[in-house]
């Protein structure tokens, strides 16, 4: 008996040794999913003959080649012209005269990356304003054919980007609204809003009406009581809802190859386009690949509590 | 404070009525409670009231204005909520004072406010304190006090201690009770639990499927119930209620139930032969070995100072018995009853109503 309760434990902490099994599940999962992006760094830091070399090379001199190439744009000059110049004025400048090269300007990597945080971040900031007005309007009143309609707006997202971007591309070309950022906002917001619409609708659910009620009570109008009532206590789901769409508005690949060129390309299709001498320049694949993953992380990072507790929302309420 | 005038009140949702045809008015200073089961209509009727909810006709007058289609935030009424609804993201001070900065009041007479309705209601050392760490008995003070605080032609409250465990929900009775007196207010009060209403209501209206069953004090609904419904709903266990076929009509002393003679009333009003009710609270029961309704023991409730005798009458009918704790019963036992001649209701069994005998005559004269 006295054996059974010494040995006895509880059933909601884990013993010992579920918990090393589990820390040990965690570790090497970590270790899977962070191989690619540790590569993908590495790679950034290596020379272009480094990053091609068979066997892969662990250890190597870490160079800043290819931050430097993504930049700029560089020209082969002959040994003879390169003597004439003055020394080498910068890191970059220095590596472009050791491959025989001189840089002659920036590259594109810096507009496209400026493409990508204004259409990504405007078009998360259209998607979630309506969303969160259509799915309060959803959540709070009597919409005719409310449920077709929550299904339509669902429904507009079953359609993969690329059976759909043949016919948008002719309406761009039209509407004149083919590679402008503001045609990419558009797009990217009509996408995520049924997202948005459907994120927010159950949080929005969540918020007892009574909240609103007592301000309307308490001598407010209904959007009075929307904007000090409901707004602050939907943060959390709107900022969870936020976080996705600009994953989505910042990671699209397949409208913006087809409807971007130039003036509003993103760097999703820039970067695979950035070619060396005698192919791929892969360490400058790399570093723009590194780079762009940054605002995603920064943003994730920072907002993290409140994701957390949007995505946990409901399950832990009373 | 004003006056709240509620006539042909009309509410519909699609097909389903849930409120149908009310008139009533609830006096300057009145504490009026709207008692009823669950989807009787009183929680609409009351939203209604306060502008939470339109009606589909019917008219609604605070004091003397008509309200019936303005918006809640322009009629000065405030409302309590069962789930008290403090706004989460501000403290206890910022919820107090809410409805008084809506109207643009000077800084330094909201504080005044505020701190005068905290002490009103013993809550001053909460002031700064965030809603979410409060007990339930707090938060209910703290949406009293956002309630009191503006001073408003009426309050509305909407079963507010049902979120209160059964101990806290008697000490606040009592409270809002006194903080109603104190005030001066009118209040109407929406509760399912004939406690609350009994202990606090000045004037109950009984509702039943979005009908006023009956409107009255707590003793004329108790003693005097005006339908079967009410009857049944009010008192704990509710009214023994016998049926009987017969013929009644004016100035009859006595009705025939299951073989024997049992004394009413005098009844003032004939009745339409067929199906009678007669109507028995069980504290007007009587066990008297040799009277001529006979009945069985089945078993016996001990409550303390009394006990519940659940009974079977020969002609099949249960009954509920209120005794003292030590009158000795055991089940089995065949009895004999009587009942308690001058507290006896009948009721017509087809309509429900409770058919005017001399008690009806001698409470109109008072």
């Amino acid at each position: 008996m006295s054996r059974g309760i010494s040995h006895a434990h509880s059933i909601v902490e884990p013993g010992p040794i579920s918990r090393n099994v589990a820390g040990v599940i965690v570790i090497v999962y970590a270790i899977v999913a962070l191989v690619p992006l540790a590569w993908i760094f590495l790679t950034s830091i290596k020379t272009p003959p480094d990053s091609i070399s068979y066997p892969p090379k662990v250890i190597f001199d870490p160079s800043l080649e290819g931050y430097c190439n993504l930049f700029t744009t560089r020209s082969r000059q002959t040994a003879e012209y390169l003597q004439t110049l003055a020394p080498p004025s910068g890191v970059c400048e220095k590596i472009a005269r050791d491959r025989n090269m001189v840089i002659v300007g920036p590259s594109n990597y810096a507009p496209r990356f400026l493409n990508s945080l204004v259409i990504a971040f405007g078009s998360t900031a259209l998607s979630v304003l309506l969303g969160t007005a259509a799915a309060y309007g959803f959540s709070r009143f009597k919409v005719p054919l409310k449920d077709d309609l929550l299904f339509f707006i669902l429904s507009t997202r079953m359609m993969p980007p690329i059976a759909v971007a043949i016919p948008i591309f002719l309406m761009y070309r039209e509407l004149g609204l083919s590679d402008t950022k503001l045609g990419m906002i558009l797009l990217y917001t009509a996408v995520n809003v049924s997202l948005a619409v459907w994120l927010l609708k159950g949080f929005i659910d969540e918020i007892p009406r009574e909240y609103e009620e007592a301000a309307m009570i308490d001598g407010y109008t209904r959007l009075q009581a929307f904007f000090r009532v409901v707004l602050p206590q939907a943060t959390t789901g709107i900022v969870a809802t936020a976080i996705f769409c600009l994953i989505f508005a910042w990671n699209e690949y397949a409208f913006a190859v087809l409807l971007t060129s130039g003036e509003a390309q993103t760097a999703p299709p820039f970067i695979p386009t950035i070619i060396g001498e005698g192919g791929q320049d892969w360490p400058a694949v790399a570093a723009g690949t590194t780079l762009f993953l940054v605002p995603i992380l920064v943003f994730t990072v920072l907002l993290r509590k409140q994701l957390l507790r949007g995505i946990t929302f409901g399950a832990v309420r009373k | 404070m004003a006056e709240i005038r509620v006539e042909n009140l009309h509410k519909a949702f699609g097909t389903f009525t849930a409120v149908r045809d009310s008139t009533f008015t609830v006096r300057n200073g009145d504490f009026f409670c709207l008692l009823g089961p669950s989807g009787c209509g009183k929680t609409t009727t009351l939203r209604m009231i306060a502008g939470l909810e339109l009606p589909t006709s019917g008219r609604i007058l605070l004091g003397k204005e008509d309200v019936t289609f303005k918006q809640a935030s322009a009629r000065d009424i405030a409302f309590v909520f069962q789930l008290f609804a403090l706004y989460p993201h501000m403290n206890v001070r910022a919820n107090i004072s809410y409805p008084l900065r809506s109207q643009g009041m000077v800084r330094s007479e909201v504080q005044r406010r505020v701190e005068e309705a905290a002490r009103t209601l013993r809550i001053t050392h909460l002031l700064d304190h965030p809603v979410s760490g409060l007990s339930s008995g707090d938060r209910q003070r703290v949406a009293l006090g956002r309630a009191i605080v503006r001073e408003p032609l009426a309050f509305l409250m909407d079963e507010p201690l049902g979120a209160l465990d059964a101990e806290f929900r008697e000490l606040m009775c009592g409270e809002l009770r006194a903080l109603h007196d104190r005030l001066g207010a009118t209040t109407v009060y929406v509760t399912h639990d004939q406690l609350e209403a009994m202990s606090m209501a000045d004037t109950i209206a009984v509702m039943n499927q979005g009908v006023i069953e009956q409107l009255g004090s707590p003793q004329e609904i108790y003693d005097r119930p005006a339908s079967l419904f009410v009857a049944d709903f009010i008192g704990s266990p509710p009214m023994n209620l016998l049926r009987f076929e017969g013929k009644v009509g004016r100035g009859d002393r006595s009705v025939r139930v299951g073989g024997a003679e049992i004394a009413v009333p005098e009844l003032h009003e004939d009745a339409a032969p067929g199906e009678l009710v007669l109507g028995v609270r069980p504290e007007h029961v009587r066990l008297n070995g040799d009277a001529p309704y006979r009945a069985r023991v089945i078993d016996s409730e001990y409550l303390g100072t009394t006990q519940i005798v659940t009974l079977a009458s020969a002609d099949g009918a249960g009954l509920k018995a209120r005794l003292p704790s030590d009158f000795a019963v055991q089940a089995g036992d065949h009895v004999g009853l009587t009942f308690h001649a001058d507290k006896l209701s009948l009721f017509d069994g087809r309509s429900g109503r409770a058919l005017q005998t001399r008690l009806h005559a001698e409470a109109a004269r008072g």
